[in-house]
């Protein structure tokens, strides 16, 4: 053979080998400079740091429920593209597709029901996860920004919910999103009273911009199915990777202080850290605001992302697919009749973690539908520049009062929930009892904005008791959690038709 | 950062701002208006000027055999239709609450998605509906009715045949 042959053929058994080479350069990830390499040569790993502190890795730091949502998403990303192959967005339409694909389509029913069921997870595990990072107080300087990144997700991931629940056009869907829209123009339940409505109607606004004509039509179907697969979905990845750019630049993880006194000395195999002379002078370092670079001493406790952190993202991820497959296996997403705007159903009820909010506006739509949630959002955003706080910072309850707090935190916010509710269940609310009463009476005056006010006087004196905002906040947020646990438990299992209370579905009327 | 020669001021400091980059901002400005006019305009654009929508009147017989305060529902339609010794009206069914359909009852009116309840002239007795069932417009020509679901008129108007 000619010696150009000879090279020809040893090229080709190299190609593989070269392939992954040129894609992942720096070599096989074995020693400290090569598992750095693989993180910051890569797009997309390079939004993590080099190293990882060990106490992040830690399951009780995280939970994992950052990239269990992170999965999750990914899962409705791969599924929803799926479906849209044959999806249709125009009303009777919109209906046959989906039963086309729940009967007919190979594997449509299996990928439905995966879709459904990771939307789900998704909202679980970004309500846990922020829960985590709430009672760990990871909120705090600097990671304030990225507390509001995240309540910017949370909204996207209840909006995603939201509009994907309309498009199969089944009744289950039509009066679901008849409810949402005529809450978004539930502000005329105060210009009404006020007789404004004529000169100044935000409410008729939102519901115009919402559903693109005066009914839940053919507008409001390819409106809602825009912002499902385009708008929401793009706005997501933003937030999403300035979030995971953020951790790293806040310095990793949340930990305490005193982190090295706790973990203690690493057990077992530890990688050598800066075994190596660095190759570069880092003259980027001249300009990055921060403390003085430890010079001579590798970061403490930390070790190599790859494999460490990798590993058990990929374990998280894994586990959250097998949840999601399990769950599709054994559930089918729900599929009602097709949609009848002159029957509704009843009861006709939102997808579950609404119904607390539905439990609410059935007391005052805007109150329960606009003004409860505003406050929510608004609190829960003030909450890291109101605590200023160090004590307590990247443990599980730290701060003032910690865990013996948030127990009798959690015996106020469940005793107030069920005693408000109790109270409305027996003797209903003031129209029962004064028929005449104004509305914005009602509005101002009802179970939502008094279970609000119990909650929020209870906070305030949490904060001069301990004389400590953390206090307060670890309180509020513990009542809330309550609050929104009872109401959504009794609009899911306890409510029937005409939203009347039974104990349990067996009790419903037959019709 | 470009340092004017002569002087230890950067291009960046406003007071120091040369002639030819005071061309340049106004073009940036007028950029930036331009731009900002061009979006107010756009606002418009999630709301047609016209509408799609099924037609809201419709015509109705009214049966002879229709008792006082009994109500009559048009299959399709959101309005429930009477006929008293004062003559004939009609109440919207739909929920003054969050637009769901409320059904006639015995009493009135129930809605079945948050429960609230409105007696027989529309008016709210229960629940958290904020306002009482529009009245519609009726129109009569012999025994049949023309009525119209986006016309209110005041509670209590009936119409007689002449
Ligand atoms: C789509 C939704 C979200 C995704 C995919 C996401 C993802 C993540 C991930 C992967 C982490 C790393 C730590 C961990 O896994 O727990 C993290 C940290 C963090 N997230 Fe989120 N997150 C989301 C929503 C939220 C929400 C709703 C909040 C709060 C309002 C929030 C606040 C934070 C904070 C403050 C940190 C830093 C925690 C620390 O330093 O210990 N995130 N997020
Ligand atoms: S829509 Fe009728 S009570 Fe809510």
């Amino acid at each position: 053979m000619t010696s150009a042959m000879t090279e020809f053929f040893g090229n080709l058994r190299a190609a593989p080998r070269r392939i992954l080479e040129a894609a992942f350069r720096g070599g096989a990830p074995t020693t400290d400079r090569t598992r750095s390499t693989f993180i910051f040569g890569n797009v997309f790993l390079h939004l993590h740091s080099v190293r990882v502190h060990r106490w992040t890795l830690r399951w009780p730091a995280t939970m994992g429920l950052g990239i269990a949502t992170t999965a999750a998403f990914l899962i409705t990303l791969v599924t929803g593209v799926l479906l849209m192959f044959y999806y249709k967005p125009y009303p009777e339409a919109a209906y046959q597709s989906i039963k086309d694909i729940h009967f007919v389509v190979p594997t449509g029913r299996f990928m439905r029901n995966i879709h459904r069921w990771a939307a789900n997870v998704m909202v679980v595990c970004v309500l846990l996860h922020m829960a985590r990072a709430f009672y760990t107080a990871s909120y705090r300087k600097p990671r304030e920004f990225n507390w509001l990144v995240g309540m910017g997700l949370l909204s996207l991931t209840l909006g995603l919910s939201f509009t994907g629940y309309l498009l199969p056009w089944d009744q289950l869907a039509y009066w679901a999103v008849t409810i949402g829209a005529n809450i978004a123009q539930s502000p005329r339940e105060i210009t009404d009273a006020l007789e404004i409505t004529e000169w100044f109607d935000p409410g008729g606004f939102q519901r115009a911009l919402l559903l693109g004509s005066e009914i839940v039509g053919e507008e409001a179907l390819i409106r809602f199915y825009l912002l499902h697969v385009m708008v929401l979905p793009l706005a997501l990845v933003f937030l999403m990777t300035i979030h995971f750019w953020r951790i790293r630049k806040d310095g990793g993880l949340a930990r305490p202080d005193d982190v090295d006194q706790r973990l203690g000395p690493p057990e077992g195999e530890v990688y050598p850290v800066f075994t190596q002379a660095p190759e570069k002078t880092y003259q980027l370092a001249a300009i990055v605001r921060g403390r003085t670079p430890a010079v001579g001493s590798g970061p403490e406790n930390t070790v190599p992302s790859m494999p460490h952190l990798f590993y058990a993202e990929l374990g998280v991820m894994m586990f959250t697919t097998l949840v999601c497959v399990a769950l599709a296996i054994v559930s089918d997403a729900p599929l009602k009749e097709l949609a009848n705007p002159s029957v509704p159903e009843n009861p006709a009820k939102a997808p579950w973690y609404f119904l607390g909010l539905q439990e609410l506006v059935s007391f005052s739509a805007f109150t329960g539908g606009i003004g409860i949630p505003a406050i929510v959002l608004l609190g829960l955003g003030l909450i890291p520049f109101l605590d200023r706080e160090s004590a307590g910072t990247g443990r599980w309850f730290g701060g003032p009062g910690g865990w013996p707090l948030v127990q009798r935190a959690l015996l106020v916010g469940f005793g107030a929930a069920l005693a408000v509710e109790a109270l409305v269940i027996r003797f209903g609310w003031i129209r029962e009892w004064f028929p005449a009463v104004g509305q914005l009476v009602v509005t101002a005056i009802n179970p939502g904005t008094i279970l609000t006010l119990i909650y929020g006087a209870y906070s305030v004196w949490l904060v001069k008791r301990h004389n400590s905002a953390r206090a307060g906040a670890l309180g509020l947020f513990t009542c809330f959690l309550c609050g929104f646990l009872v109401l959504t438990i009794i609009g899911t299992y306890f409510r029937g038709p005409n939203w009347v209370f039974y104990w349990s579905p067996a009790d419903w009327p037959k019709h | 950062m470009t340092v004017i020669p002569g002087g230890s001021r950067s291009r960046l400091d406003p007071e120091a701002t040369p002639r030819r980059d005071w061309l340049g901002l106004t073009a940036l400005w007028s950029m930036v208006s331009a731009l900002s006019f061009g979006f107010l305009g756009a606002l418009r654009l999630p709301k047609a000027a016209v509408v799609a929508a099924p037609s809201k009147s419709f015509k109705i017989a009214i049966p002879e055999a229709l008792a006082a305060g009994e109500a009559l529902v048009p299959q399709g339609h959101a309005a429930a239709v009477f006929r008293d010794e004062e003559g004939v009206y009609a109440i919207s069914t739909i929920c003054t609450h969050l637009g769901c359909v409320v059904k006639p009852n015995a009493e009135g009116f129930e809605c079945p998605c948050h429960g609230s309840r409105f007696d027989k002239t529309g008016g709210v007795v229960k629940g958290p509906a904020p306002r009482a069932l529009p009245w519609l417009q009726v129109r009569l020509s012999g025994d049949e009715a023309q009525i119209d679901e986006g016309k209110t008129v005041p509670g209590g108007t009936k119409v007689k045949s002449a």
